[in-house]
């Protein structure tokens, strides 16, 4: 499969340019061969001042071409001062004249209104001082195109106000800027055209004006607004319960993940989801109410009596599963076999004195990969050897075999064979059936309304909305996403 | 058309199972192996290097001698050192190096204990178990604060203990005020040498007593289970409930009890204490064990009776050369040798290489000899 194909991309002098795509939709990709990372299958890339096709076969190509990228993670060392930052790679010879060098990283700091000083340590300045020094040192590169990967991700609001007077700045000189970024409301704060990928493939390039968010949104997920169809009608497991009695209520929860704070509540057989974009800061909600980041405020009562969940054990101890986004990062234990990973979360639980019996592991074991039909030599195979569904199908077997009231799921289709993806959704829904509580996250909106029969709408980590009933439809759902100029 | 089909399948069916016994026993296959061309090489070329004789030791009891017993004997303070090693190892994907300078510590503190201060002591001014219990506790204090290093403030664990690594052996010496101490009461030497009208080495008891209590908490408890979620992916573990950094700080805390059982079995051989030499490079010796059982030093999954196995395969060699009258100073170049060829065999690449290869592992392990 490609990751890219045929995508024409064009930039021009003095823009800014916005970059945007779901997960995988080819935005680092087409970064990538425009730097020369990746080598490209096919395809030109032009540049002014440059006759003919350039040739980029090396990052180093790039810089030379005036392409110069400042990554999501600040990529300079923190413990040179900031001019050294500036130059590193640059001086010609053994020997550095460190008067002009120092004389030079000053004239360039300040002609971009940047507050930091050439003789700083660069671990000492804020992060956005880190990112625009990384910025400064691509334009002193005497860079055509500026290539900003996700800058904002780790700024706050006033540091983001700050990058975006030195992006104008350079838009100002004549520099051409792409910029990628999951945040809509910046997109529409500085940028002039969006280019949309998707599946790696184009869809569009737009002018700001002629394209309002609602659009953009449809654009990145693939729906037109137009053969939006209700697809609510056709599922029967959506408006289940909205009387019984809640079992988990959460207020005022807000985590150090950054995230706005949020009111939740979820009843007894209800299956509801947080939907938005990526980054928008779905997960971190369902950390927070899982205790998996540092919760700084907000009060959670289960089942009507007031509990503090500090740690994930507190939260499983009222009950509550979590399956993680990152599967691999943070769900499965890689070596560990089948079983041992099954069993781990009840493990836990029942304490460190309490294990259990090597015949008891194994019929709980054998129980869910027979239930859940996870393909696997045997229980005693790493798990890391299985395929992505089935290691999902054994994070799900590990909290159902809690017995969990309030189960969380976080992507749990994400990467996984169309036909598991049915099986889960399914699962959920007889989850919920049996008297369950299950929040379900996904990206796919069309998985959500065929499960979820709530939803509330993050944009930009702020719980902006919630959709029930007859406003569940893709176009409602969008245009909340999307928030700002309701189409 | 349907035998031929048919044969293949009952023919890949067979190989799986081998190899799945391969897999299982693979992690134990090296250290087995080195254990038994060491003995076969010491049957082939002299085979009284196995006669046990009976002798009178220096108290007139009739004791066992011999390679095999000196082997047993020899290898208790490692054995139970490469059982903690093993457990760190796997929590933390690192090893502790101070575990020289800690054994140093815990001898010192029992030997000032039992001494009351005196230089040369002829009764023991306290009682041996509690003095002993006093030297386990500020081993495990040693063992917490390393822990605490390694666990709460993310410090690699070698550079973690190489502050005590450098300063233990000062702490020892400073305990008894720079004075080395000798006890001279009979019993506080059985420990480490013999108990009266017993044939066999004390320390083969206390080894075989610390794999017993071991086997026993890694059965009754999830002491394994956590120790491994733990090396192998910390961030999950924490989202299934566990405590990462607690479980660290533990398998170091266990540590220093295993410090201060060898501490106090090394100290109890001579009834005195040389701060400088005492235990000296045995850190080495216990990191090598745990790496010789097969485990990986990087953690994760662990298997403590490979580490137990390489604890022996190294005294067995240092035994075996020592016969062959390999002189003290030219003896590490020797056990180098053997150790480049077993870890380079245990190497995961090697191994998949030789998996890949029938009967290969035969053929190259023979090269070993």
């Amino acid at each position: 499969m490609r990751a890219l194909q045929d995508v024409d991309f064009t930039l021009r002098e003095g823009e800014i340019h916005a970059l945007m795509g779901e997960n995988g939709a080819g935005k680092s990709t087409l970064i990538k061969v425009l730097t020369g990372v990746y080598p490209k299958d096919g395809g030109e890339v032009h540049i002014s001042g440059i006759d003919g096709a350039a040739v980029i076969r090396s990052p180093q190509d790039a810089q030379n071409a005036g392409i110069s990228t400042v990554y999501q993670e600040i990529t300079l060392c923190p413990n040179l001062t900031v001019a050294e930052n500036m130059y590193i790679g640059r001086t010609k010879g053994a020997m550095t004249n460190w008067k002009a060098m120092n004389g030079g990283a000053g004239k360039i700091l300040q002609s971009l209104g940047i507050p930091a000083s050439p003789n700083q340590q660069l671990g000492s300045c804020s992060i956005a001082v880190q990112q625009m020094v990384a910025i400064a040192r691509a334009v002193d590169m005497e860079c055509k195109v500026l290539i900003l990967d996700e800058p904002t991700s780790s700024l706050d609001e006033q540091e983001v106000v700050k990058l975006f007077g030195l992006m104008r700045d350079l838009k100002a000189k004549g520099v051409g800027i792409i910029f990628v970024t999951h945040f809509l409301e910046q997109v529409y704060e500085v940028c002039d055209r969006i280019t949309v990928l998707r599946d790696g493939q184009l869809v569009g390039e737009y002018v700001i004006e002629d394209l309002p968010r609602v659009q953009l949104v449809s654009k990145m997920l693939g729906k037109e607004l137009d053969d939006m169809a209700d697809i609510k009608g056709e599922s029967d497991g959506g408006a289940v319960s909205l009387e019984g009695s809640p079992v988990l209520e959460a207020e005022g929860l807000c985590s150090s993940a950054g995230i706005k704070p949020f009111d939740f509540s979820i009843r007894k057989g209800e299956v509801n989801g947080f939907t938005g974009l990526l980054g928008s800061g779905r997960s971190e909600c369902v950390r927070a109410i899982f205790g998996a980041d540092h919760v700084t405020s907000g009060s959670v009562k289960m089942d009507g009596r007031s509990v503090r969940i500090k740690k994930p054990l507190d939260a499983m101890k009222c009950g509550i599963g979590y399956l993680p986004e990152d599967r691999k990062g943070d769900g499965i234990v890689g070596d560990l076999s089948v079983r041992e990973n099954i069993i781990l979360a009840l493990q836990v639980m029942k304490g460190f004195f309490r294990p259990f019996s090597r015949a008891q592991a194994e019929d709980f074991a054998d129980e869910y990969i027979k239930l859940l039909e996870i393909k696997t030599a045997s229980a005693d195979t790493p798990i890391k050897s299985l395929s992505g569904g089935n290691q999902q199908k054994c994070i799900l077997a590990r909290w159902l075999l809690t017995d969990p009231k309030y189960l969380i799921l976080d992507e749990p289709t994400r990467g996984i064979d169309i036909g598991t993806k049915i099986e889960i959704q399914k699962l959920v829904l007889k989850l919920a059936a049996e008297g369950k509580s299950v929040t379900f996250i996904s990206s796919e909106i069309d998985e959500m309304l065929r499960t979820c029969s709530r939803l509330i709408v993050m944009r930009d980590r702020k719980a902006v909305g919630e959709l029930k009933g007859d406003d569940l439809t893709q176009t409602k759902i969008m245009a909340t996403i999307a928030g700002g100029d309701e189409a | 058309m349907t035998t031929p089909v048919k044969n293949p399948e009952t023919k890949v069916k067979r190989p799986d199972e081998s190899l799945f016994k391969r897999l299982t026993r693979q992690q134990l296959f090296i250290p087995v192996a080195a254990l038994a061309l060491l003995v076969l090489f010491n049957l082939i070329a002299d085979p009284s290097f196995f006669m046990v004789t009976v002798k009178e030791n220096s108290l007139g009891n009739p004791v066992l001698s011999g390679n095999i017993i000196s082997v047993l004997d020899n290898a208790s303070e490692l054995v139970i050192l490469a059982i903690g090693m093993t457990l760190v190892t796997a929590s933390s994907g690192g090893q502790d190096i101070s575990v020289g300078a800690t054994m140093t510590i815990a001898g010192s503190v029992i030997l000032r204990m039992v001494c009351g201060g005196q230089v040369n002591a002829d009764t023991m001014q306290m009682n041996l178990f509690l003095a002993v219990f006093i030297g386990i506790v500020v081993s495990m204090c040693f063992g917490a604060f390393n822990g605490a290093l390694v666990a709460y403030f993310n410090i690699q664990p070698m550079v973690a203990t190489l502050i005590i690594y450098t300063a233990g052996r000062s702490i020892a010496a400073w305990i008894n005020n720079n004075q080395l101490p000798i006890i001279n009461d009979v019993a506080f030497k059985y420990a480490g040498t013999f108990l009266p009208g017993i044939p066999v080495p004390t320390p083969v008891f206390i080894t075989v007593l610390m794999i017993a209590v071991f086997w026993l908490v890694l059965k009754f408890t999830n002491l394994g289970l956590y120790t491994q979620s733990v090396g192998i992916n910390p961030n999950s573990s924490r989202l299934n409930g566990l405590n990462p950094r607690m479980i660290k700080l533990l398998t170091y805390v266990i540590l220093g009890v295993c410090v201060a059982v060898a501490g106090y079995i090394r100290i109890s051989r001579s009834g005195s204490i040389n701060y400088s030499r005492n235990a000296e490079n045995i850190e080495m010796d216990a990191i090598l064990a745990v790496a010789l059982g097969g485990n990986a030093l990087s953690g994760g999954k662990f298997n403590i009776y490979g580490s137990i196995l390489g604890a022996y395969v190294i005294r067995f060699l240092t035994t075996t050369l020592y016969k062959y009258e390999v002189p003290s100073t030219a003896l590490p170049a020797y056990k180098a040798v053997v150790v480049i060829l077993l870890v380079v065999l245990s190497a995961p690449v090697v191994r998949e290489k030789l998996a890949s290869m029938k009967k290969a592992p035969a053929k190259a392990v023979k090269e070993v000899s």
